[in-house]
């Protein structure tokens, strides 16, 4: 398959460009840059990162916060805001630096205190800063550049958790904001970071614009910009969201020059696109998203592993990838739980996955005990690549001989109907069908399907003692060959009870004009980024 | 008069009232935000506590007096999503969707009502046929065909107009008319074929009128026959059109603002049907509401003024 993702090299090759530019001083790096006019993938409406999981708000939080630490275009952890960190010889200690320099939007300084409190927020929400802070002690501070992070036991993800790329990011905020309860949200006049760019509160019209403005009082680190880390040099006075409610307005608006970037090009339209002189369409991430149809392990027929297995055996990544984004220059068939290409990718387990059987998937299903019981799939009909998928989840089950249901409905009331633990007479559920970035599935703590900790677990609630106490074993194990040897046993287990089945990794590409360079590995970051 | 808009006032109440039952009603019967509002990866557990953050938890009784409460202080609340207050957001949102169904109903009535009187004039000709194919036409071709039309010739092709946005009349005239021009020729077509089609109706009837024929006898220039006597008889129907037209617009410009990425009222309420943000939707049925209301009082003052003989 072609995979149009970026070239590495060429984006270091950028970057380093970009990192040359960031040793400038700040008044010859203040030349104007003109604005960027992107059309993001979703509208933003809440502001507040860490009350919520959605991509687009993690996005916002990239220009507008930063992170002590950030992963680099290897997947590697290295400090951003931190100056270093150094480790106590038990491992039960982690002083962690801050750069000098460091300001709020509003001006005060960033102090450790305001990070410190910014941890113990996020670490509340989110499921790798949950399981961090089941092993902190204390998170504190030692005058106002220091963090200091005590552990009760020895724990091997701290800097990866810190450091966490994808949602929910580990973001820093001022401590009037990181002491609010996780239920109250930051506000429209709330929104004030540290990071490169400067939310614009006047200028924001939810479900329609918004405006961020190059902060003139960040400090860039000198290394060159990868991925979330390096030098956030920002070289755009501004960066403006558009939103676009219509794809085909989202397609002319680029082609006639009327926006610069189109985060999400759908499959459909990235030949027009490409077609189109002044435009170019890449992909630039090369994690890709990972579809999945997820089991409820509680009710019903999905209950069942025979059943799971069976569907699971019947499934066809290379029809549903086909089906999903049309064309395979941008879908690949994926055997391991974790995305291909990334390190913790094992064949494991999955080689009832590799070769789709439906003759075999129609004796498993025998032999489970199924008996016809109505099969209720939440049909989503408002997101193509879902909708998609779905057609032909729903036509291999109806082929492999089980009672499906489809009910068509909005991602909307997908979320509310998912969230039901009732009987399948009762509203309840067997199967929806979503997808997960890559980078959120990178190893089995940041992946959250992968929990089995029943109410604890993502929707679906899979139960699975095995399953937490291997994934507790992988956050304290020390060194990368006896995580990736756990990681195999984790991945081996669940393709035994298959809490979910396997749709493929596929990607989307961003569309943008020639004039726009420096555009860097997703998540969509907008430093470094150059308009000409 | 005075005791007429008093009365009709009066009687927006029990409509309003009714109106605001059935939008609360309804949309609890399809559910609520929390799941969304958590987000995709979220626990029952943290769906449950958005739930209570927000009161969605409480009896729908006493979620319906507190809004009311609050709507009867004049505060329409704050949407779920971004904490900003109902009334701001519908208030950014309020000039887009004004202008366009301004501009659609002036440039509507400017050339419907002169093709409507001149095809009941030359009723049975050619020109009469031509501008009823234009009426079908009008009623046939969907709007987002007839806007995407227009932007492949005037936006792709020509490079005249732009392709989507809106400008502020106040901040930059010159852009504001480039960017309304395409939403209104758009969304004109059929407003253009409705009064058309009903002045023609309206203006052959007066025009078989005894009083028709009696300004003929008198030697009356037929230019002035038609736009004086005949016209402003057949005012009553063609006014009602175009104050329904006004009130539809409001609500019902969504494809348009789709299509032209217009940032109008049409679209912050799909939008927040799609996220179940309850306030703003409740919000804005209630300003629909109002404004019906409010042009239906306009338009029957207006037939007052237009003909004498009605009285209430």
């Amino acid at each position: 398959m072609i995979r149009t993702t970026t070239n590495r090299r060429q984006l270091l090759g950028g970057a380093a460009a970009a990192a040359g530019l960031a040793a400038l001083p700040r008044g010859a790096r203040a030349a104007s840059g003109g604005t960027l006019k992107v059309i993001p993938h979703a509208s933003l409406t809440i502001l507040d990162p860490v009350a919520t999981t959605g991509y687009i708000v993690r996005n916002h939080g990239y220009l507008v916060y930063d992170t002590l630490f950030a992963q680099d275009a290897n997947l590697e952890v290295q400090p951003q805001m931190a100056s270093g960190v150094e480790i106590s010889p038990d491992g039960l200690t982690y002083r962690i630096g801050l750069r000098d320099g460091l300001s709020w939007h509003d001006g005060s300084p960033v102090t450790a205190e305001d990070c410190a409190l910014s941890l113990i927020r996020w670490g509340q929400v989110d499921g790798m800063g949950q399981r961090l802070f089941s092993y902190v002690e204390s998170c504190t501070h030692d005058g106002t550049d220091t963090i200091v992070l005590k552990l009760s036991r020895p724990y091997g993800l701290v800097l990866q958790s810190i450091g966490k790329l994808s949602t929910n990011v580990p973001f820093m905020m001022p401590k009037r904001f990181a002491e609010y309860p996780t239920s109250q949200r930051i506000g429209a006049d709330e929104v004030i970071g540290s990071g490169p760019f400067t939310f614009n509160a006047a200028e924001f019209r939810p479900g329609a614009r918004v405006v961020y403005e190059r902060n003139p009082n960040y400090v860039p680190r000198s290394e060159p910009a990868s991925n979330a880390a390096g030098g956030k040099v920002a070289h755009l006075d501004s960066v403006e969201w558009i939103n676009f409610p219509d794809p085909n307005t989202q397609l002319n608006a680029l082609m006639t020059g009327e926006v610069d970037y189109w985060e999400q090009v759908p499959a459909d339209l990235a030949p027009i696109v490409a077609g189109t002189r002044g435009v170019k369409v890449q992909n630039f991430n090369p994690l890709g998203n990972m579809g999945m149809a997820r089991f409820n392990s509680l009710q019903g027929a999905s209950a069942n592993p025979g059943v799971r297995r069976a569907i699971t055996r019947a499934l066809n990544q290379t029809d549903l990838l086909l089906a999903a984004v049309g064309s395979p220059e941008f879908g690949e068939p994926c055997f391991s739980v974790f995305p291909c290409g990334t390190t913790y990718a094992n064949a494991a387990g999955s080689d009832f996955i590799a070769e789709p059987d439906l003759e075999d998937a129609k004796k498993i299903l025998a032999e489970s005990g199924y008996d016809g019981e109505r099969f209720v799939v939440l049909a989503t009909t408002d997101i193509p690549v879902q909708t998609n998928y779905i057609q032909v989840v729903v036509d291999t089950m109806q082929r492999l001989g089980i009672n499906v249901e489809a009910q068509a409905m909005d991602w909307a009331t997908v979320l509310q109907r998912r969230a039901s633990k009732n009987a399948i007479d009762d509203g309840g559920w067997n199967m929806f069908v979503t997808w997960w970035e890559g980078a959120d599935l990178l190893n089995p703590v940041v992946q959250f399907a992968l929990a089995a900790n029943g109410d604890g677990a993502w929707v679906g609630w899979a139960d699975d003692p095995q399953i937490e106490a291997m994934r507790t074993e992988f956050a304290e194990a020390q060194g990368v060959d006896a995580q990736k040897a756990i990681a195999e046993r984790i991945q081996a287990r669940f393709f035994e009870q298959n809490y979910h089945a396997l749709l493929g990794q596929f990607f989307v590409p961003t569309g943008f004009r020639d004039n726009v360079s420096g555009i860097l590995e997703a998540p969509p970051f907008f430093w470094n980024i150059q308009k000409t | 008069m005075a005791l007429l808009i008093l009365q009709r006032l009066l009687s927006t109440i029990p409509v309003l009232l009714v109106v605001a039952v059935t939008v609360f009603l309804m949309l609890r019967i399809s559910g609520d935000p929390a799941a969304v509002l958590a987000g995709d990866t979220a626990t029952n557990a943290q769906i449950d506590a958005v739930r209570a953050t927000f009161g969605l938890d409480r009896p729908i009784w006493e979620q319906f007096l507190t809004w009311v409460g609050k709507v009867l202080q004049g505060d329409l609340g704050e949407s779920l999503f971004t904490g900003q207050p109902v009334s701001l957001l519908i208030a950014q949102r309020v000039e887009p969707t004004a202008m366009l169904a301004l501009t659609t109903i002036l440039f509507s009535v400017a050339v419907a009502v002169p093709m409507g009187v001149i095809a009941a004039w030359r009723a049975d000709t050619w020109v009469d046929r031509a501008v009823m194919v234009f009426a079908v036409l009008g009623f046939s071709v969907p709007v987002f065909v007839l806007g995407y039309a227009l932007i492949l010739g005037f936006s792709i092709n020509l490079r005249w107009l732009p392709v989507q946005g809106y400008v502020s009349l106040l901040e930059d005239p010159i852009g504001f008319l480039r960017h309304i021009i395409l939403p209104t020729l758009t969304l004109s077509f059929i407003y253009v074929a409705l009064i058309a089609r009903i002045t023609r109706a309206s203006v052959m009837e007066t025009l078989g009128e005894d009083y028709i024929r009696t300004a003929r006898a008198k030697g009356q220039i037929e230019r002035r026959v038609l736009f004086r006597h005949a016209l402003r008889n057949a005012a009553v129907p063609i006014l009602t059109v175009i104050g329904l037209g006004v009130a539809l617009l409001i609500g019902g410009v969504v494809v348009t603002e789709s299509v032209f990425n217009i940032p109008g009222l049409g679209r912050l309420v799909v939008d927040a049907i799609l996220r179940r943000d309850y306030p703003i939707i409740q919000g804005l049925i209630l300003f629909f509401a109002a404004i019906y209301v409010g042009l239906n009082l306009m338009i029957d003052i207006a037939y007052t003024v237009l003909d004498p003989r009605i009285r209430y």
